[in-house]
């Protein structure tokens, strides 16, 4: 490993960071405003033009908030909890490319920060690990509300990374590899949304249920379970568990215009290589309003209805889609 | 801590199964505090993993002590307390107890008093709906509903506003009819209710009603029987939801009701699905009412000019000896109704409400107290929960529609 690869990727690894912590912020700006929208409301526009300081006074708040520890929690997985849930967040991304590589000073640079061949399976393997955090901050609260939060997180995530694992095959069986850059490579054309219409939906609705967001978000039901797992968190700890949520609302996102939405291509790209990105950002947002969307518009489901719709209708589609795309595929002879 | 915890359950055990000593059912202390109790209730809950082995309901936590309070003061003082009791049908407390009175006293409010009576109090059990609605969609995750219905609500509040200064407490109806003449302005603000109104329904119902999330969360949750529902006297919506047409409305008609057309809405589930879409229908029909009554509104004065009950008007005060008498003898001793004790009823949005009130020649009341129909929708909490998830005791909970004040009074 040379001086020069290494920076390369230390410079890539800042910039996927700070573009994630910074989307966050104005993820959850977004998510309010446009909600503020659909139910009638202004939502912040106090802080800043159009509230877009906002997110910087949330942060700021958060940050000199007391950090409460309860008295009977263990309190070494108390303050791991949400680092292990934050850090899958920031690292799920890494594989996803924003762009079609480019040339600088000549030499190549791909834009992703690590193009591995087997990025959808790095994706499977780091999404859940992060609901190890959710599921342990429940348990080390020592509170039961957050506890029945964790086990409902366990439950949930056990019934849908099933279909989402399966969802994820439709597209690796068209492009022929694992690696995210093949995969949208294969896209330059046609996107996969037309071949696997059943496995973008499929997708879309495991991936809301794998980040707890709603209809899905039984582990914090705010009604039922006051907060859920993150009952007795305070301050930087709660606010981590809070940009865990939303980054990875944000890389749900990256991810699905990646395998179903052609990622950074578009009209143009091929001559224009830095449109890629701004492609990428806008089929992004365009997800995240259906996120918001969806969360605006529909109540919550009830936690063995959701694990029943899981096993019972979301695996079997999912399992029917990968055969008749695998047949397909055969027959065609791709 | 710990012992602090082994207190409580000790001293709770004979309500819980004896698995809830060893450890394997869990007891769940829901409330005081907690988003969805619709108040400070608290309930006390055995669960076996998420499912509600045992409900015990736990009132109180508001005793505002209004019943007593009001043997302490006079008839006219004592009225402003009731607006305090159910805070989401001041009107309606304030109707029951000038119906009490005017009974005892035998005043009788005119007819434009009866009119704008029924208009105010549908409206006030179209705005009580409206913030049922909203919370009970709120209680199964739906959120815009609640804000939706916030905004219509305000609509109705600024009427109120409109024709006492007061959004809430209103005290408007007194006895022997109102406090004042409402303003111009009132026949064109209600207008403008009734008919934006069904056009907002409808777009509640076009987010719940064919929901499947919704209709999975509600249908065949909370269930109750007519027998069963009677037998624990409650009423309102949720027997309304068990198939039995009752109705005070109908059954004991006050305030002209009997002059006016409308439905009363039944279902024969009797599952929260159920009382949603009987409330629902209710509103349809309490719009009705107003716009009947907006039509056929008559003109003359309303409130009785008995000058032993009613306080002379402001400008009659300076120029007859009598009125100043009335008004110096009114607001300093109060009015003395004849001996004798009343019951009275009305149908509020929760159900039966009634006062009894008992005079014992004296300026102030000897007795009042109020049948309120939070207590028993509260005392049915464990059989409609029983064998049901946490997430459904939420839905339950804000399908009943309980008011803690009215409950602790």
């Amino acid at each position: 490993m040379t001086f020069g690869l290494f920076l390369e990727w230390f410079i890539k690894s800042l910039v996927v960071i700070l573009a994630m912590t910074i989307g966050f912020a104005y993820v959850t700006w977004f998510e309010r405003r446009v909600l503020a929208k659909f139910q009638a409301r202004i939502g912040p526009n106090r802080a800043g033009k159009e509230g877009l300081l906002q997110p910087v006074a949330d942060a700021l708040k958060l940050i000199f908030k007391e950090e409460l520890v309860p008295a009977n929690a263990d309190k070494l997985i108390f303050i791991l909890a949400p680092v292990i849930t934050m850090i899958p967040a920031l690292i799920i991304t890494g594989v996803v490319p924003w762009g079609p590589p480019i040339t600088l000073f000549g030499k190549t640079f791909t834009l992703s920060v690590s193009d591995i061949n087997l990025g959808v399976l790095f994706i499977l393997t780091v999404t859940s690990i992060s609901i190890y955090g959710i599921t342990l901050a429940g348990w080390s609260s020592n509170n039961k509300y957050a506890t029945m939060g964790g086990l409902r997180a366990t439950a949930q995530m056990i019934s849908y990374e099933l279909a989402l694992g399966l969802a994820f095959i439709g597209p690796i069986l068209i492009a022929g590899s694992m690696g995210i850059n093949d995969i949208v490579n294969a896209q330059q054309h046609v996107w996969f949304v037309i071949y696997q219409p059943l496995g973008a939906i499929i997708y879309m609705i495991a991936a809301i249920a794998e980040i707890n967001r709603s209809p899905f978000d039984m582990p914090e039901a705010e009604q039922e379970l006051t907060a859920g797992y993150h009952t007795e968190y305070s301050g930087m700890k709660f606010a981590l568990f809070f940009m865990a949520e939303y980054i990875k609302m944000i890389a749900i996102c990256m991810i699905g215009a990646s395998l179903f939405l052609g990622g950074y291509w578009g009209p143009g790209v091929a001559a224009y290589p830095w449109l890629g990105p701004l492609y990428l950002f806008i089929k992004v947002v365009i997800l995240l309003f259906v996120l918001v969307w969806i969360r605006a518009t529909l109540p919550r489901f009830r936690y063995d209805r959701l694990m029943a719709f899981g096993w019972k209708i979301l695996f079997p589609l999912a399992l029917l889609n990968v055969m008749v795309t695998a047949l397909v595929i055969t027959l065609v002879g791709g | 801590m710990r012992e602090i915890q082994e207190f409580t359950l000790d001293e709770l055990k004979h309500l819980f199964s004896p698995k809830a000593l060893t450890g394997e059912t869990m007891v769940l202390n829901m409330g005081p505090q907690h988003p969805s109790t619709h108040g400070v209730l608290r309930l006390i809950l055995e669960l076996d993993g998420e499912i509600v082995l045992n409900c015990v309901p736990d009132i109180g936590y508001l005793h505002t002590g209004i019943e007593k309070n009001m043997e302490g003061k006079t008839y006219q003082k004592a009225e402003v307390l009731t607006d305090r009791m159910d805070y989401m049908y001041t009107m309606g407390n304030n109707l029951v107890y000038c119906l009490a009175v005017e009974k005892l006293t035998e005043l009788k409010s005119p007819a434009r008093a009866d009119a704008i009576r029924v208009i105010l109090l549908e409206l006030s059990r179209l705005q009580s709906h409206l913030l049922w609605i909203g919370t009970s969609a709120l209680d199964l995750g739906a959120m815009s509903v609640f804000l939706y219905a916030m905004r219509e609500r305000e609509m109705i509040l600024d009427v109120f506003e409109l024709v006492s200064g007061q959004r809430m407490m209103t005290t408007f109806i007194r006895p022997g009819g109102l406090w004042r003449d409402v303003p111009v302005e009132f026949e064109a603000a209600v207008k403008k209710i009734v008919e934006v109104f069904p056009k907002r329904i409808d777009s509640y119902e076009a987010l719940l009603t064919k929901n499947p999330i919704f209709m999975d969360r509600t249908k065949g949750i909370g269930k109750i029987d007519t027998k069963t529902a009677l037998a624990w006297d409650v009423t309102g919506p949720t027997l309304r939801a068990t198939g039995l047409a009752h109705d005070i409305r109908k059954a004991n008609p006050y305030c002209g009701y009997e002059q006016y057309d409308f439905d009363i809405p039944t279902q024969t589930t009797g599952d929260v699905y159920g009382r949603y879409q009987v409330r629902v229908e209710e509103m349809r029909q309490s719009v009705r009412i107003v716009e009947q009554a907006l039509n056929k509104l008559p003109y003359g004065p309303v409130r009785d000019n008995n000058p032993k009950f009613v306080p002379p008007p402001r400008s009659e005060i300076g120029v007859s000896m009598e009125a100043l008498i009335h008004h110096f003898k009114l607001w300093t001793e109060g009015f003395i109704p004849p001996v004798g004790s009343v019951y009275c009823t009305i149908e509020s949005p929760r159900g039966e409400m009634g006062l009894f009130l008992e005079s014992d020649g004296s300026p102030k009341p000897y007795r009042a107290h109020y049948r309120t129909p939070s207590v028993p929708l509260l005392q049915i909490m464990p059989i409609l929960s029983k064998g049901c998830f946490v997430a459904d005791l939420i839905g339950i909970i804000g399908s009943i529609d309980i008011v803690l004040g009215d409950t602790d009074r």
